[in-house]
C-alpha cells in the first residue's frame, strides 16, 4: 500500500542525495570513455588509479569530516590548510630533530592540533568572535609559524615507520599474496554490512512511517553501490592491497557517520546549527558544542598534516595551501546548507570523491591547471545552485 | 459601486488547492475585514490580489475599478495603488523614516536625492499618520506600532487607493492598537479603501463596515456591519458553534509547587537599569496562575530570568519546588528542577524548523530517548508518535518538517517538546497568539489536562478575556513589579486594567517629584 509513489516521483522527492551519486558515477563514467578514446587508450580504473585517488584526497576528505561538524554547527574554518601544514612540520621536527618514536609523534602531533583548535574555538564559542575572522587570522598565524619552524627548509626524509603513515599497506595476514588475501576478506565484510544497513535503514523507515523507497531503485542502489566497493577492493586487492590511509578513511568516516546521526552530542551540534536559541532555550549549551567542533577540527587538521607530509616525505612551508577550500567545497558539494544545521557525512565524503576523481581524470587527460579551477570551481557553483533551486520548488 | 470584485478566484499548489472558488466585493470607501481561521486561504486570496502570483497563475477573474485586472508583479499592483501591508514590517531598520519612506520611490531626479525635499515631504505624510518624530531617526529605533504608521505612511505616499492590512495589529500592545484603528477611520473618512484581515473580532467590529469570512479556501459568507455578531464570525469560521469558548474544569489546587521569592534582574544590556523588581509569586500543583500586563510589563523577562537566567543579570531572589531551594541558573539546570518554559515566539526561540517534528519534540531530552550517548531512533520516533496522537498534531507523519504546519499545530510540537522534559511548572508564553480559534480551544484543553495532572500551569498573555477565562488566579505585572493578584472570583478587565493604571500614575507621580 505504502508502495504507491512511483520510482519517478520517490526519485524527485530524493534528488539531491540520489543525483550526488548518479553525478559521481556520471563523472567516472565521462573519464572511462574520454581515456578509452585517446589516441593511446588508457584504463582510468586501473588499480594504480585508484589506489592513487585514495593517497592523494585521504587528507581532504579527513578535513572535510571535521569540516562538515564546523559548518552544520553555523561556523566555518579557514585556518585548516595553514594548521595541517604547521602541525605537519612540528611531527616532522619531533621525527627527524628530535628522533621520537612514531606513535608518540603521532599522539604529540595530534594533541597540538587539538590545542589550536581549542585556541581558536574559545574566541568563536566564548567570545562570539565571527569564525570566518578569527579562523581567517589563523590561517595567517599558522602559515607564518610554519614558515618559521621551518625557518625555509624542508624537513625530510623520514624513517620508514611515519612514512607508512602514508604510503604502506596493510599486511596480508591470510599470506595468499596476490590477489592480496587480507583486503578481500575485508571488502567482503564491507559489502555485507553495507546490504545489512541498509536492509535495516529500511525496515525501521517502515516501522517509523516514513514512506520506504521504491523496491527496485533501493535494490538498484545496494547493488550499485557494492558493486562499486567490490570493484574498488578487487583492483586495490590485485595492486598492493589496502592503503593505510584507506582504513584510516573507513575507520573515520564509519565513526564520524555514526557520531553526526546516532549520538546525543551530534544531534545537538544540528540543533545549534538549526536555531541556536531554540536549543539554548532546549537546555543545550551551544557555545561548548561549537568549541569542541573547533577542537575537533584541529586534530583532524593535525592528522591531515601528519599524511600529507609523510606522502611527501617533507615538510615544507607551502604545504597544505589551498586545503581549506577544498574541504569547504567538498561540504557544499556534498549538500550541506550554508547557514548550517543540515548536511550528512556521506554527502562529504562523495563531495569529496567527485572533486578527488575530477582532479585525477583532469590531469590524466592533460588538461591544464588553469582549466581545471575553472571547471572545479563551476561544479561546486552548479551543485550548490541546484540545491537552492530543489528548495525553492 | 465596487471598487474591487473578486470572482470565483481558485489557486493550486502541488499537493494543496488552497483556494477554491472565492468570491470577494469591496465597495470604494469602505473598510471590508476578511476573517478565518489559519490556513483559510486569506493570505494567498491577498498574494492574488497584490500581484505575487502573477495573471495566469490562478482561476477566476479580478475586476478593479470595473476594469479586468491582469497583474504582472507587485509593481503592477502598486502602480494601481493597490498596497498590502504585512504582518512581519517590511522596514530597514538601519536606514532613517525618509529612506524607509521612499525606498524604491526615491525623491530623486537622474538617480541623485533631493534629502530637503525628501525630509520635506516625510514630514507631511507622517503628520497624516499622527507621527511626530524627525524624519531622519532610525526605524530600528521606534516601537513596533510607530513602525506600522510608517510602513502607513509609506502606502499613502505612494497614492494608495486600496489599503490592505494584513494582522496589523497582532504585535501591538492595547493603546497603540486602538491608535492605528482611529487611523483606519480617519483614511476611510478621506476615501481610502481598506481591506482587514484580523483575528481581533472586536476590532473587526469596532472598524469594519462588511465582512466576508473565509473556511477551507473558499468564502462562506459575507456580512453587514449590522449583522455582525462575534458568535456568528466564529461559527462562519469554524463552521460549528462555539458555545463554550474555554474547556470547563473543576480546580483542585494542592501543595505549593513553585514559589519565587524578591525576584530581582538588572536589564542585560543598560547597566543599573532593574528590569524585574522584587518579584514574588507561587504557583500549586494542579493550577493554572495568569500573569497580566501591558506589552513590556516585563511578563516574559521573568519568565526567562527564572528559565536558566535566558534573560537580563540575576540580581537576588530565591526559586523554591515543593518548598527546597532550587538551582535554575542555566536552561539545563532548570529543566532538570522541574520548571520549562514555552516561548512566545515559536518560530525563532522555540523550533528547528527545518528539521521534522519528532528531533524537535525530544530535543530537549535527549537523554530521555537515549542510552549511554546513543540515541535510540526506535524510542524517540515511538514517543513523537504518541505526542501526535494525544495533542492530535494534524500531520502526515512525524517525520514531516514543522515548517510546513500550521501555527496551531507548531505550537502543539513545542508543548510536546515540553511535556516529553516531564516538568513540574510549566510556563506558557502567551501560547495562542496567532492560532486559530479552533486550536485554541484544544490548546486550553491540554492545558486543562496538565493542571489536572497535578502540574501547575503559568499562563502569560496579552489577551485579557484568555486569562480570565483559564486562570485560577492572576498576577498583574507593570514596569517590571508584580503590583498583586486577584482570585478568579475578583478579576475582571476593568479591575486588571485599573491596577495598571494605578501603578502607572504612580510611577509618573513620582518620576515628576523626583
Amino acid at each position: 500500500m505504502a508502495q504507491g509513489k512511483g520510482i519517478g516521483a520517490h526519485l524527485g522527492g530524493h534528488l539531491r542525495e540520489n543525483g550526488m551519486l548518479v553525478a559521481l558515477v556520471a563523472i567516472v563514467a565521462f573519464f572511462t570513455v574520454m581515456l578509452a578514446l585517446q589516441p593511446q587508450p588508457v584504463s582510468f580504473l586501473q588499480p594504480l588509479n585508484i589506489n592513487n585517488l585514495f593517497l592523494q584526497n585521504g587528507h581532504v576528505i579527513i578535513l572535510a569530516l571535521g569540516m562538515l561538524l564546523v559548518i552544520v554547527s553555523g561556523h566555518i574554518d579557514l585556518s585548516v590548510g595553514s594548521v595541517a601544514a604547521f602541525t605537519g612540520a612540528c611531527s616532522a621536527w619531533m621525527t627527524v630533530s628530535l628522533g621520537l618514536p612514531f606513535p608518540l609523534v603521532i599522539l604529540l602531533t595530534l594533541a597540538i592540533g587539538g590545542a589550536i583548535g581549542a585556541a581558536q574555538g574559545y574566541w568563536v564559542a566564548y567570545w562570539r568572535i565571527p569564525s570566518f575572522i578569527v579562523t581567517l587570522a589563523g590561517m595567517m598565524v599558522f602559515r607564518g609559524a610554519t614558515m618559521w619552524m621551518l625557518g625555509g627548509q624542508n624537513i625530510g626524509p623520514f624513517p620508514k615507520g611515519f612514512q607508512s603513515l602514508s604510503s604502506g599497506f596493510i599486511p596480508d595476514l591470510t599470506g595468499i599474496g596476490r590477489p592480496h588475501g587480507l583486503t578481500l576478506l575485508l571488502v567482503a565484510a564491507g559489502i555485507a554490512a553495507i546490504f545489512w544497513l541498509g536492509f535495516r535503514g529500511r525496515a525501521r523507515d517502515r516501522e517509523f512511517g516514513i514512506e520506504p523507497e521504491p523496491m527496485a531503485l533501493f535494490f538498484g542502489r545496494q547493488i550499485a553501490v557494492a558493486a562499486a566497493v567490490g570493484f574498488v577492493g578487487w583492483q586495490l586487492a590485485s595492486f598492493r592491497g589496502l592503503p593505510n590511509v584507506l582504513v584510516v578513511l573507513a575507520v573515520l568516516v564509519v565513526f564520524y557517520a555514526f557520531f553526526t546521526e546516532n549520538t546525543v552530542i551530534g544531534r545537538r551540534i544540528y540543533a545549534v546549527g538549526g536555531n541556536e536559541k531554540a536549543a539554548k532555550l532546549s537546555g543545550i549549551r551551544s557555545d561548548r558544542l561549537v568549541f569542541l567542533c573547533f577542537v575537533n577540527m584541529g586534530m583532524l587538521a593535525a592528522l591531515a598534516g601528519m599524511i600529507v607530509t609523510a606522502r611527501l616525505n617533507s615538510a615544507t612551508p607551502k604545504a597544505g595551501t589551498g586545503f581549506e577550500l577544498d574541504a569547504i567545497a567538498a561540504v557544499f558539494i556534498g549538500g550541506a546548507s550554508m547557514t548550517g544545521g543540515s548536511g550528512r557525512i556521506v554527502g562529504v565524503v562523495v563531495g569529496a570523491l567527485i572533486m578527488g576523481i575530477m582532479n585525477m581524470g583532469m590531469s590524466i587527460l592533460g588538461v591544464g591547471i588553469d582549466y581545471q579551477q575553472m571547471i572545479k570551481g563551476l561544479v561546486l557553483l552548479a551543485a550548490v545552485i541546484f540545491d537552492v533551486y530543489n528548495k525553492s520548488k | 459601486m465596487a471598487l474591487l470584485e473578486m470572482r470565483g478566484i481558485g489557486k493550486a499548489f502541488p499537493g494543496v488547492r488552497a483556494l477554491d472558488r472565492v468570491d470577494l466585493s469591496v465597495e470604494a470607501g469602505e473598510i471590508h475585514a476578511i476573517c478565518g481561521e489559519n490556513g483559510a486561504g486569506k493570505s494567498t486570496l491577498m498574494k492574488v490580489l497584490s500581484g505575487v502570483y502573477p495573471a495566469g497563475s490562478y482561476e477566476g477573474e479580478i475586476l478593479y475599478d470595473g476594469e479586468l485586472l491582469a497583474l504582472r508583479g507587485i509593481r503592477d499592483s502598486e502602480a494601481r495603488g493597490i498596497i498590502i501591508i504585512h504582518q512581519e514590517l517590511a522596514l530597514v531598520p538601519l536606514l532613517s523614516i525618509a529612506e524607509n519612506l521612499f525606498l524604491g520611490n526615491e525623491v530623486a531626479a537622474r538617480g541623485v536625492i533631493d534629502w530637503p525635499q525628501a525630509f520635506h515631504r516625510t514630514e507631511g505624510w507622517l503628520r497624516k499618520v499622527g507621527l511626530f518624530e524627525p524624519p531622519s531617526t532610525p526605524v530600528g529605533k521606534l516601537g513596533v506600532g510607530k513602525q506600522q504608521l510608517i510602513e502607513i505612511a509609506k502606502a499613502l505616499a505612494k497614492d494608495v487607493r486600496l489599503l490592505i492590512l494584513d494582522e496589523p495589529t497582532a504585535a501591538l500592545q492595547e493603546n497603540d492598537s486602538q491608535k492605528l484603528l482611529d487611523l483606519m477611520l480617519e483614511l476611510k473618512a478621506q476615501g481610502v479603501t481598506q481591506i482587514l484581515i484580523s483575528h481581533k473580532l472586536n476590532e473587526i467590529s469596532r472598524v469594519a463596515d462588511r465582512i466576508t469570512v473565509l473556511r477551507d479556501g473558499a468564502t462562506v459568507s459575507t456580512m453587514d456591519r449590522r449583522e455582525i455578531t462575534e458568535d456568528r464570525i466564529i461559527r462562519d469560521m469554524v463552521g460549528r458553534d462555539m458555545a463554550h469558548r474555554y474547556p470547563e474544569r473543576v480546580p483542585a489546587p494542592g501543595e505549593r509547587l513553585l514559589e519565587v521569592e524578591g525576584w530581582t534582574v538588572l536589564h542585560p544590556e543598560e547597566a543599573g537599569r532593574v528590569a524585574i523588581r522584587d518579584a514574588s509569586f507561587h504557583v500549586r500543583a494542579g493550577e493554572i496562575v495568569g500573569i497580566a500586563g501591558l506589552m513590556g510589563a516585563g511578563r516574559t523577562e521573568l519568565a526567562m530570568s527564572l528559565f536558566g537566567r535566558s534573560y537580563g543579570r540575576w540580581q537576588a531572589g530565591v526559586v523554591k519546588l515543593r518548598g527546597q531551594a532550587a538551582d535554575v541558573s542555566t536552561v539545563e539546570k532548570a529543566i532538570a528542577a522541574g520548571i520549562s518554559y514555552v516561548t512566545e515566539d515559536r518560530k525563532a526561540l522555540g523550533l528547528i524548523l527545518e528539521e521534522p517534528i519528532l528531533k524537535n519534540i525530544s530535543l530537549a531530552n535527549l537523554a530521555g530517548v537515549a542510552l549511554r550517548g546513543v540515541l535510540d531512533k526506535r524510542r524517540e520516533a515511538k514517543v513523537a508518535e504518541d505526542y501526535r496522537r494525544q495533542l492530535a498534531i494534524r500531520t502526515p507523519g512525524v517525520q514531516q518538517k514543522v515548517v510546513n504546519l500550521s501555527g496551531g499545530n507548531q505550537q502543539k510540537v513545542v508543548l510536546s517538546k515540553w511535556l516529553f522534559a516531564d516538568p513540574q511548572v510549566l510556563i506558557l508564553d502567551e501560547p495562542t497568539r496567532g492560532i486559530d480559534v479552533g486550536a485554541k480551544f484544544e490548546i486550553y484543553q491540554i492545558m486543562n489536562d496538565l493542571a489536572a495532572q497535578g502540574r501547575g500551569v503559568v499562563m502569560i498573555s496579552s489577551e485579557m478575556p484568555e486569562l480570565l477565562g483559564m486562570c485560577d488566579r492572576i498576577y498583574v505585572m507593570n514596569e517590571g513589579r508584580i503590583l498583586g493578584e486577584l482570585s478568579r472570583a475578583e478579576a475582571t478587565q476593568e479591575r486588571i486594567m485599573a491596577m495598571i493604571m494605578k501603578a502607572a500614575g504612580r510611577a509618573a507621580g513620582e518620576g515628576e517629584a523626583a
